[in-house]
């Protein structure tokens, strides 16, 4: 069986305008098969926007490389220059929907302009070269399967269109090529849960089209993932400390950072106010400097004094992949 | 009977743009008492942060009376002494090129009787234990250098410093993750019980509302649909919004989409 995506012991870093080398994601492998929808979550700051980049093979300073190799169906996304990469693998193999669609969005341009504009760039990098007319009427068709009022969106400056609107038009430019693997870096975390819940819809219903069929989903919100993802991963300070299905990860966890998460959610139902949501004190580590023993330790409930001493590794547990020597 | 620190009776606010005109807020009649925590929920485009301004003073109501604590806000400089707000988006708060410690002694100066040069000092230290955060650690760093939680806790240290009687909080924690949400929690209600503050909760998260807030009104186009106690809204909800709310949180224990 062939991987459409394929990560292995990714690496990344940060260089400082002091030379400073801050490893934003250490050690990240991963294969995904056609069809599949991974989740990575994990607080703020723990890589997973820098992992995005990394997916997606584009490199620019202050961002490099340590290490690792990312294939798309067999192609090598590394040491390739930025341009390159804009070239020909975004859009067409790897496409990212960005987090502030707002911001996404260039305010003085019509939505149809800028989907436009995606269309021309990548036709005209392959040498074809299609009329306004049809790129127009291409787009209608595109943005008539998601069920909205096309004509209104199309002709619309992001600023006259609801949050909603806005994210779904994204999404409709991030996919119109059809890519292979569709990086979603926190879709929905500046919607409401209404307007989130049309926007996953639309996902899925992209997805049902075959508009595209693999996806990796980032977020913060674990309950949301149990439902949208196949697989999830949990991030801590640039690793996977817990790699599982989406069943086993949300309502069975193992290592003590997912229990922590889990723990701080908060619900509508009677028994919440007498739980309070667990806090985990403290902020992760400086990734600035060498780590020493597992990363989680300082702030970790169980945490033994070996903890510090001891690099964790990934082990099975439970079916699923824990990096920590005390999970059970 | 505590006070009334807010007052509202049949407050409308419309925005006109060329022909068409927006109710934003429209009949909406409340009381809020002192020392409650009251959360105000609803989807995008309710309503709700447009209210949150009117209590605010930012904005003035077009139709009805709204009065804090029995008057009407007239100077909104003096109305800020005693209600502060923390938003959304921490970054779009502090200004980029000044140091966080010098915005944070800055916020002083809407104060109607400044304290001295040293306690300023001395609270603004005391604000940033509060929330967590050694004051050595933020020493000369600049927004752009802390990540978004500790920026939302560096707004809510603002706010252990000035000790205002009332707070608008409008969506403090949407853009942060679940474990610093819980952290951020426990700071407002630490708000809450050290200096017996009013808070104004503004959120789309009728989850978040339920676990922190003593009422909580709903807001659905421009009108408060429904208001109770957390557990009557959200055991017995009286509107149809209420549900829909209620049904969208993406539960674990239930189904929440079809696949």
């Amino acid at each position: 069986m062939s991987h459409i995506l394929e990560v292995k012991d990714l690496s990344l870093h940060y260089l400082t305008r002091f030379g400073q080398k801050v490893s934003a994601v250490t050690d990240v492998s991963f294969t995904m098969k056609q069809g599949e929808i991974l989740g990575i979550a994990g607080e703020s700051g723990c890589g997973k926007s820098t992992l995005v980049n990394g997916l997606m093979g584009l490199f620019i300073p202050p961002l490099y490389p340590t290490g690792g190799d990312v294939l798309v169906s067999g192609e090598s996304l590394m040491n390739r220059t930025p341009q390159d990469i804009r070239k020909n693998i975004l859009s067409q193999k790897v496409s990212m929907i960005p987090q502030g669609a707002f911001n996404a969005l260039n305010p003085t341009r019509k939505i149809k302009d800028i989907a436009a504009d995606v269309m021309a760039a990548h036709s005209a990098s392959q040498g074809k070269n299609i009329s306004k007319h049809d790129i127009y009427k291409r787009l209608k068709d595109r943005f008539d399967l998601f069920g909205m009022e096309t004509e209104h969106i199309l002709n619309s400056f992001p600023i006259q269109l609801t949050a909603g609107e806005r994210q779904r038009s994204v999404i409709g430019i991030s996919t119109l090529l059809n890519p292979k693997v569709v990086i979603a870096d926190e879709p929905t975390s500046a919607l409401d849960v209404t307007t989130q819940k049309v926007v996953i819809k639309m996902i899925f219903d992209l997805l049902e089209k075959n508009i595209f069929s693999t996806m990796i989903f980032i977020t913060h919100e674990l309950p949301l993932l149990r439902h949208v993802a196949h697989n999830i991963a949990i991030m801590y300070a640039g690793e996977f400390v817990e790699y599982g299905t989406a069943v086993q990860v949300v309502h069975d966890p193992r290592h003590p950072y997912t229990k922590a998460l889990m723990g701080a959610m908060l619900s509508a139902d009677s028994e919440q106010k007498n739980r309070k949501p667990t806090t985990i004190e403290g902020a992760p580590p400086s990734l600035a400097k060498k780590i020493e023993g597992c990363r989680f330790a300082d702030r970790c409930p169980s945490a033994r004094p070996e903890c510090k001493k001891n690099t964790q590794n990934l082990k099975t547990v439970g079916g699923r992949l824990v990096r920590c020597d005390y999970a059970e | 009977m505590s006070d009334i620190i807010f007052s509202a009776q049949n407050i409308s606010k419309f925005f006109t743009q060329g022909k068409k005109t927006v109710r934003a807020v429209d009949d909406v009649s409340f009381d809020i008492a002192d020392g409650e925590i009251v959360s105000i929920v609803g989807g995008s485009g309710c309503g709700k942060s447009v209210l949150a301004k009117i209590m605010l003073g930012l904005y003035h109501q077009d139709k009805g009376v709204f009065l804090y604590k029995g008057k009407p806000i007239t100077n909104t400089r003096e109305h800020w002494n005693e209600v502060q707000s923390v938003f959304q988006d921490p970054f779009g708060c502090f200004n980029q090129f000044f140091s966080i410690r010098a915005q944070l002694k800055d916020a002083f100066g809407i104060l109607k009787n400044k304290p001295s040069k040293q306690e300023i000092e001395q609270r603004v230290d005391e604000a940033l234990l509060a929330v967590n955060v050694k004051p050595s650690d933020i020493e000369g760093k600049y927004p752009f250098e802390l990540s978004g939680g500790q920026m939302q806790r560096m707004l809510l240290a603002r706010i252990f410093a000035l000790k205002p009687k009332v707070l608008i909080a409008d969506e403090p924690t949407s853009m942060v993750d679940a474990c610093v949400r819980a952290n951020i929690l426990d700071y407002l209600m630490k708000l809450k019980v050290d200096l017996g503050m009013t808070i104004v909760f503004v959120t789309h998260d009728i989850g978040l509302a339920y676990y922190v807030s003593d009422r909580i009104f709903i807001m659905h186009e421009a009108k408060v649909v429904d208001q109770g106690k957390p557990e009557d809204v959200t055991q017995h909800p009286k509107s149809q919004q209420t549900v829909r709310l209620l049904e969208d949180i993406p539960d674990i224990n239930r189904e929440w989409i079809k696949k």
